[in-house]
């Protein structure tokens, strides 16, 4: 029911929005909740376990029961608070976790058998017979239990990523978080401030106080405007600090059109990691529930939140309130309540020996001990001395007590420490360094006392930052937190809840503990209390009381569970935001790329590089079509394939030679200027690390290739090597992989190709293989090896990568006029298995050269990385898994990679595993499959037959093993 | 986390990779196989608390660092090139 006369809505601009499908109006600056509750609305959801009828508990993000899906489509979000959920028009909303209408959920059966569902019931009762687990058990519990439902495409809304940086992070706009933050503003520091809700001034917009004589919010209002006066200030409302990391580092998410109708451009929310020198945490505090029967009605909620939504809000949710209360913050309700004049029926105090604050009535020593309401509370039993009588109240506010938001102060491993004088936990001294608590975070509850502590906490952030700390002068303020007595549970008949989200009762806890859970960790876990959206903010510190209660231990000695970012839930959309489809790694292209794109090839994925698989003719429908074209084109004619994506580094300096000697197995210092070497790396334990040429371009002056995959990790390496291990060498290095476009032109017309592109064309003799120099290319300087992956006659040019896109075209166009062509990946693959040439699909990893057969370039005269530990006697053992080659010989003609080796006769088996295949193709030279593997002792074993059997295709294949250069082992053609 | 690289300064953790304990720095010296390269590739002693560890600067200036650092409260203590650990 709305209220005249308060609030701070606008009611000059109604809202409508859509709950379950029926329109309803509330007005600007209401939350779903508030506007509910104005159209008399109590019922807004089911309760996860028993589908019992739930309200709104609360007036914040700690919400347990208020839990909502938003949006339509694919942009609906599931478990959405319905008490920080802003309405805007057009908002779509609905209620979750029931079967049918919310009013009649078919589930709420599980309501009338308790028992069946009480602590552990999973680990129980679904342990027989097992076959049902996965086709009984667990598609009913899935439909049955869990929250809102998941949209399965992708969202369409937009969400973004910040970073963000300043001296002094302010998280909380309440008293503490204003004055911390007006005081570092003003002593010159910068200052993000960050507040969860819509408005600054958390609990003084709620509880109707004075401060300098001032209604509070007006005081709010003229402090906010002081701090924009300073100029440094960030101020983020809407925004909510998840989790506290290393380094002073947060994470926040801030909601930035998801209060708003969809506009295009306007992310949803941001996620910002924001890296503070210092900060303050002035987060608040959490009023807790007293465990009563029967306290999880519509219309039982948090004394506190009455007050948000009366003061806030201008709405009650009651009309008829009760108030029960174990302290004397909350019969602050009780005023508001009459402020507003709305009927307050009686305040419940657990305590002796109090007064009231006002014009209501007033039981001492008095609990509630039962409600009735099926949908929404009526009455109350309250038990008061020795009597019972019954109230009429369509509202109760309750109220526990206060627990400190500490959580940020816990996530890096911190545990909070228990204050016996305040009945709470709170943060340790120095939880986190660099982030100073204030106020009630820190269990002072008084509003003077915050807003001291807010100054003093900034003070202490400015002495960090060496900054001369300027005090402002400190407001006048109620200095009175007032008493309180904490009452847990209540002793009474019926079932009282403690985690009113995952439907944890008293009894719960106190059952597992019988059985044996008797740590908080194994309660939690037995329970599931705590393991909702809300992670327990309303519920931890009740249910360790509980079960300290029942193990005769203290609070203190039960301690808590593990606090873990994030403090409130984050859509995975926001997290990942940026994050998603090809946001998800960056992209390299190639400088043909748009030439061999436009030709309709398909790119495949090279690390971050995208090459071409084939290039497609038209009239060709199957890879392998073009593929196998490729292949006959390139053996035949003149093949094209840019080849720029190969790490290229440049290495210059008088010890580059000896450099490279430490780096490769073999040697390099004696390759003269002007020729190309292939060479080896191992890491230090002995095993392939990479292989690629490198070419000597002039005395001190080399520039080596790696493969594609591995070129970061091989700069790093080179780096490791230069810096750490071998400073005493006069070298420098740096990659020049995207400085040139480098094109590989292969096949027996390559040089009639080349010559027709070189300004000064060559011959085999003057330019024989493995020779390089520098060459001018219709005029640009370039670079030309003649080296080769296929086995033809071969050369690499290379030109600076802004005409690298003019020559490719040049050079395909050429080719296409000698029977030629551009040729993908797939090609370039099968071409270098047709040569028994290897790449990281062989040297995976856990080869030694002794594998692969290049035992004989681990040079005897100089040491290298890897040379000691390529020594060790298990590396050089004879029946070691040995690079081989495969072709099929029976009926199957097909090999698959990843297939293993077994002896014909053999059952294949684990035991009887002789090898395994890493790479396969159709030779289109041969007419038949052909494959690569490594077989132990596998080289006397050429000749043999054996077989292959691929457990996971279901292939078996009768195969001899051959050597693995299937295609011209004379390696004539290459020098042809 | 942030790391002090001795080049680039105060720099975001993205930009480092991490290579394992700073025992690799002491590469032994002989060519075949020993004890001292068993314990130099696979001995670590592992401990919690404050170590010295191999950080490589690749999203920035390439450097290798030895940082000083508690693996416990990933609290830094300090960073050094590793050719300045070296000479």
């Amino acid at each position: 029911m709305r209220l005249d006369g308060k609030g701070q809505i606008n009611r000059d601009t109604p809202v409508r929005f859509h709950f379950n499908g029926a329109p309803y109006s509330g007005f600007k600056g209401d939350t779903v909740a508030s506007a509910l509750m104005a159209n008399g609305v109590k019922l807004v959801g089911r309760s996860f376990k028993y589908h019992r009828p739930r309200g709104v508990l609360t007036a914040g993000s700690e919400e347990p029961n208020a839990l909502i899906q938003v949006g339509e489509g694919d942009a609906m979000l599931p478990n959405v608070r319905a008490t920080v959920q802003e309405i805007y028009a057009g908002l779509e909303t609905s209620s979750q976790n029931h079967i049918g209408p919310l009013e009649f959920d078919l589930l709420s059966i599980n309501d009338l058998v308790p028992n069946f569902l009480s602590a552990g019931f999973y680990y129980k009762t679904f342990m027989w017979p097992r076959g049902f687990w996965e086709k009984v058990y667990e598609p009913v519990i899935r439909r049955a239990a869990g929250l809102g439902r998941i949209t399965h495409g992708a969202s369409p809304e937009e969400n973004e990523r910040v970073f963000g940086f300043c001296d002094v992070l302010v998280i909380g706009g309440g008293p503490a978080g204003l004055m911390a933050a007006l005081t570092a503003a003003r002593s010159g520091a910068d200052v993000i401030l960050m507040e969860e809700s819509a408005d600054l001034g958390e609990r003084l917009l709620s509880d109707g106080e004075l401060i300098d004589g001032l209604p509070a919010d007006i005081w709010v209002d003229e402090t906010v405007a002081a701090l924009r006066d300073t100029g440094h200030v960030r101020i983020m409302t809407r925004t909510t600090a998840t989790g506290a990391y290393d380094g002073l580092t947060f994470g926040a998410v801030e909601r930035v059109g998801s209060h708003l109708p969809h506009t295009p451009d306007l992310p949803r929310e941001c996620f910002w990691r924001i890296r503070a020198r210092q900060a303050v945490l002035a987060a608040g505090a959490l009023e807790r529930p007293i465990a009563f029967p029967m306290n999880d009605r519509p219309g039982i909620m948090m004394a506190s939140a009455i007050r948000t939504y009366v003061n806030r809000y201008g709405v009650t949710p009651g009309e008829k309130v009760a108030i029960f209360a174990t302290n004397d913050d909350a019969h602050k309700t009780a005023v508001e309540l009459i402020d507003a004049g709305v009927d307050v029926v009686a305040v419940i105090d657990s305590r002796t020996g109090i007064q009231a604050h006002g014009d209501y009535r007033l039981h001492h020593e008095a609990q509630v001990i039962s409600t009735k309401g099926r949908r929404g509370l009526t009455e109350l039993t309250v038990r008061s001395g020795g009597s019972e009588f019954r109230l009429e109240a369509d509202c109760l506010g309750m109220s526990g007590g206060w627990n400190p938001t500490l959580h940020l102060t816990c996530h890096t491993g911190a545990r909070p420490v228990w204050n016996p004088d305040i009945h709470a936990f709170v943060p340790v001294d120095d939880a986190i360094k660099g982030l100073h608590p204030a106020g009630a975070c820190r269990g002072t509850f008084d509003t003077a006392g915050c807003l001291s502590e807010g100054v003093e906490a900034a003070a202490k952030a400015l002495k960090a930052l060496g900054k001369r700390v300027r005090r402002p002068d400190l407001p006048m303020a109620e200095d009175a937190a007032g008493a309180t007595s904490p009452l847990w549970t209540v002793e009474a008949k019926g079932r009282a809840w403690l985690d009113f989200a995952n439907d944890v009762t008293t009894k719960d806890v106190r059952q597992s503990a019988a059985e044996g859970f008797k740590s908080v960790e194994h309660m939690k876990r037995y329970t599931t209390q705590g393991m909702a959206p809300d992670q327990g903010k309303s519920s931890n510190i009740g249910a360790l009381a509980v079960l300290a209660d029942v193990t005769g231990k203290g609070i203190p000695e039960t301690g808590t569970t593990t606090y873990r970012p994030p403090f409130t839930p984050i859509a995975l959309a926001t997290m990942g935001a940026g994050a998603q489809g090809k946001g998800f790694a960056p992209e390299r292209f190639t400088t043909s790329h748009k030439a061999v794109t436009a030709r309709g090839a398909p790119m495949m994925e090279a690390g971050l590089w995208y090459r071409p698989s084939y290039l497609p003719l038209p009239g060709e429908t199957h890879w392998r079509q073009s593929c196998d074209r490729e292949v006959t084109m390139v053996r035949n004619a003149v093949g094209v394939i840019d080849v720029s994506t190969l790490g290229k580094i440049e290495i210059f300096g008088a010890d580059a030679g000896a450099f490279l000697d430490f780096l490769y197995t073999n040697m390099f210092s004696t390759l003269k200027p002007g020729r190309v070497r292939y060479g080896l790396m191992l890491r230090e334990d002995g095993h392939v690390m990479d292989d690629g040429t490198t070419a000597c371009l002039a005395p001190g002056h080399y520039v080596m290739t790696t493969t594609t995959a591995a070129a970061g990790a091989i700069m790093a390496h080179m780096e490791f090597v230069s810096q750490a291990l071998r400073p005493d060498l006069d070298v420098m290095f740096t990659s020049v992989t995207e400085q040139w476009a480098q094109f590989s032109v292969a096949g027996p017309r390559a040089r009639e190709l080349l010559n027709r592109v070189l300004d000064h064309p060559i011959d085999n003799q003057t330019f024989p293989f493995m020779q390089c120099g520098a060459v001018k290319v219709h005029g640009i300087k370039g670079r030309l090896f003649r080296i080769s992956f296929s086995g033809e006659q071969a050369y690499e040019i290379a030109v600076p990568s802004a005409y690298g896109d003019a020559l490719y075209r040049d050079l395909v166009a050429r080719a296409e006029a000698l029977g030629g062509g551009g040729y993908g990946l797939e090609a370039l693959n099968v071409l270098r298995i047709e040569k028994g040439f290897i790449t990281h699909g062989e040297i995976h990893g856990q080869v030694t050269a002794f594998d692969v057969g290049m035992q004989g370039m681990l040079s005897k005269k100089k040491d290298f990385i890897g040379k000691a530990a390529s020594t060790r006697p298990g590396l050089l053992e004879a029946d070691r898994e040995q690079l081989v080659g495969l072709k099929p010989v029976g009926a199957v003609k097909e090999l698959t990679a990843g297939a293993h080796l077994f002896d014909r006769d053999a059952e294949p088996t684990r035991l009887n595993d002789r090898g395994y295949i890493t790479s396969v193709a159709y030779s289109p030279t041969l007419g038949h499959f052909i494959g690569l593997g490594f077989l132990r002792d596998g080289p006397n074993r050429v000749g043999h037959h054996m077989k292959i059997v691929d457990h996971l295709r279901g292939v078996t294949t009768e195969v001899e093993i051959c050597d693995p250069v299937f295609f011209d082992p004379e390696g004539g053609r290459a020098r042809g | 986390m942030h790391i002090n690289c001795p080049h680039c300064g105060d720099r975001d953790q993205r930009e480092f990779s991490i290579r394992g304990h700073g025992t690799g720095l002491s590469r032994p010296k002989g060519e075949t196989w020993s004890d001292d390269w068993n314990d130099f590739l696979h001995i670590r002693d592992n401990l919690a608390g404050r170590i010295q560890e191999l950080w490589h600067h690749g999203g920035g200036c390439g450097a290798w660092l030895v940082v000083d650092r508690s693996n416990v409260t990933h609290e830094i203590f300090g960073t050094r090139l590793v050719s300045e650990v070296r000479s």
